[in-house]
């Protein structure tokens, strides 16, 4: 069974139709990439899957499971997390704060063992800060735990960004745009990083980007949107030869 | 010179450290401030006035405190804490005026706070659901109708006296009660503050939707953020009515939940420990320059323009004094400087 489904899949804003006709399937531990000039509806793809927009028509299924209708937190909660195309941390909370949020869906107290700090409460908040002090020096964030977010560097902020999805524990990670803002050195590095990530954490991942190095370097199959339709789809060698991508990016002009 | 004050200092914080880092500090301070409280309350050393303006000052660190949840946690901007104040307030008093027998006033005021506390809360139950939706200065007209609701529908109550408000009540708010009260407001906001849902209060205020991905539930979050803060609000109206043993509908206009306003910023947002000091040196500041008159209302305000220059973000904000940080947090800070400290050891 494929891990997510998604299928005609259209959403409008007042009209203008940002994503149509969608139709997408991603296997288990596969990375995927969505391409596209601005404007394409990538951006649009990865919140209506997150339930940040609902969908017009079309459906989206988590492994058999409708995901059209629920919040996001929701679906977060049945395994899909996302960074951002422009880092949205909670710069005023530490690092650690940071991932321990992230535990939201996993904590066993109930709010009243939280006001009162007693019955499952501590065990849990042990368990919890440990967990998230482990992921962060996985990441070799740990030094800098108790540091406000904002204050650290612009790399480590896009790291720390990825930890806090993981520690939702998801099977699906969406990545937007993880390479905005890096030099072709930093580049190199973060394929290596992604490649890594999903062997260590076992998950699939969808990857944003407009930087066609990284894409080409580490995905296994592209997508292509243009208007918010595909135009096309396929291993990274076709879709470096296909015509029309190449039309939808530099223009008919150059394209002939 | 200057290096041996500096040691001397340091040495000093160091003991003091050492002092609120103890378990037993803090269990140790409350019994001694609720003996205190007792026996002021008991033999009457200190004169009445003196143990009004301390009531007071504990009335007010409730409300501050909790107001503080919404505002400086949270990040909202509720100006409805009168209304939650009312609602507490009318509740309590009626218990006392009418429900209870008077021989047991005092056995049963407790618990016709603790209802006012429980009315409040279900009302912000209620506010809690237009959050949902809207945000910021939106919800400020939210809650700021939510005020003016609840003082025009008591003013049209003739069972609560209407406009001319309810007396009868005994003089119950007794500072050992109050210091009960604002020890327990306190100590439960500080818990909340410092679990995953308040984590998720806090992460609302940074980046709602970013909280609702991470997998909090941004509803449930509210819910319990604003029910916590209206039933505290609604506990310090109860004890209000009952310390001033007479309320009327207007006592708790859209004013009163500005003085509460002004004290949460004096102290500073998302701060426990500012809180308390803005609701302290406000009330304080106040009764000191009473006898200045008139020019009271002129120096106090000027005070606070000159606070918002030089401290705009007031006394404490967003800093929380090491005393009210748990001591198991305080434990994951050392275990992570000593990692780090381990780290630069193994590094040079």
């Amino acid at each position: 069974m494929p891990l997510l489904e998604i299928s005609k899949l259209t959403h409008r804003f007042a009209g203008l139709r940002a994503v149509s006709d969608f139709n997408f399937v991603i296997e288990p531990h596969e990375l995927v990439g969505v391409i596209g000039p601005n404007g394409a509806g990538k951006t649009t793809v990865f919140n209506l899957m997150t339930g940040v927009y609902r969908a017009s028509t079309g459906s989206i299924k988590l492994e058999g499971q409708e995901l059209v209708g629920l919040t996001p937190h929701q679906i977060t909660r049945l395994g899909i997390a996302r960074t951002f195309q422009n880092i949205r941390l909670f710069k005023e909370l530490s690092v650690l704060d940071n991932v321990r949020i992230a535990h939201y869906g996993q904590i066993a107290y109930t709010p009243a063992e939280a006001l009162l700090h007693i019955g499952r409460f501590r065990a849990e908040e042990k368990r919890i800060t440990g967990q998230a002090l482990d992921l962060l020096a996985i990441f070799k964030l740990d030094e800098s735990a108790n540091e406000k977010a904002k204050n650290l560097p612009y790399g480590l902020q896009r790291r720390l960004e990825i930890a806090r999805a993981l520690a939702t524990e998801p099977r699906l990670l969406l990545l937007d745009e993880p390479a905005a803002g890096m030099n072709p050195n930093e580049i190199i590095q973060l394929m290596e990083f992604i490649r890594w990530i999903r062997q260590t954490f076992s998950v699939t991942i969808i990857l944003i980007e407009h930087q066609m190095r990284l894409v080409m370097g580490i995905c296994e199959r592209l997508v292509v949107l243009d208007f918010g339709a595909t135009i096309a789809t396929g291993l990274p060698a076709e879709i470096r030869a296909n015509a029309k991508v190449m039309e939808a990016y530099l223009g008919e002009e150059v394209a002939s | 010179m200057m290096p041996s004050i500096q040691s001397a200092y340091h040495k000093l914080l160091a003991s003091w450290h050492t002092l609120t880092g103890c378990k037993f500090f803090w269990p140790a301070f409350m019994a001694a401030g609720l003996a205190f409280c007792i026996a002021v309350n008991a033999y009457d050393f200190l004169d009445l006035y003196l143990q009004l303006i301390l009531i007071y000052v504990g009335i007010n660190i409730i409300l501050t405190v909790s107001l503080n949840l919404i505002n400086g946690y949270m990040g909202e901007f509720s100006v409805g804490h009168a209304g939650f104040m009312a609602v507490g307030a009318y509740i309590a008093s009626l218990l006392t005026v009418h429900a209870f027998p008077a021989g047991a006033q005092n056995f049963l005021f407790p618990f016709a706070i603790l209802a006012g506390g429980i009315g409040a809360a279900l009302v912000g139950f209620l506010v809690a659901i237009p959050s949902f939706k809207t945000r910021g200065d939106y919800l400020a007209i939210v809650t700021l109708a939510f005020c003016m609701i609840v003082k025009s529908v008591l003013e049209n109550i003739d069972a609560v006296g209407g406009p001319r408000g309810l007396l009868g009540m005994e003089k119950l708010t007794t500072l050992p009660w109050v210091f009960f009260w604002t020890a327990l407001s306190v100590w439960v906001i500080r818990n909340l503050v410092y679990s995953n849902f308040g984590r998720g209060v806090l992460s609302i205020r940074e980046d709602e939707i970013a909280s609702d991905l991470m997998s909090v539930n941004t509803r449930q979050v509210k819910i319990i953020a604003f029910v916590v803060s209206s039933f505290f609000a609604g506990i310090a109206g109860g004890l209000f009515a009952h310390a001033l043993q007479f309320i009327n509908p207007r006592m708790f206009d859209i004013l009163k939940s500005t003085d509460v306003l002004i004290m949460v910023y004096l102290g500073g947002i998302a701060s426990i420990s500012g809180s308390i000091i803005g609701a302290v040196l406000y009330t304080v500041l106040l009764e000191i320059l009473r006898p200045l008159g008139v020019w009271r209302m002129v120096l106090m305000p000027l005070m606070l323009v000159l606070l918002m220059i030089f401290r705009p973000r007031g006394i404490m904000g967003m800093k929380e004094a090491r005393l009210f940080t748990p001591l198991r947090d305080l434990a994951t800070e050392k275990l992570w400087r000593q990692k780090k400290k381990e780290a630069t050891d193994a590094a040079s």
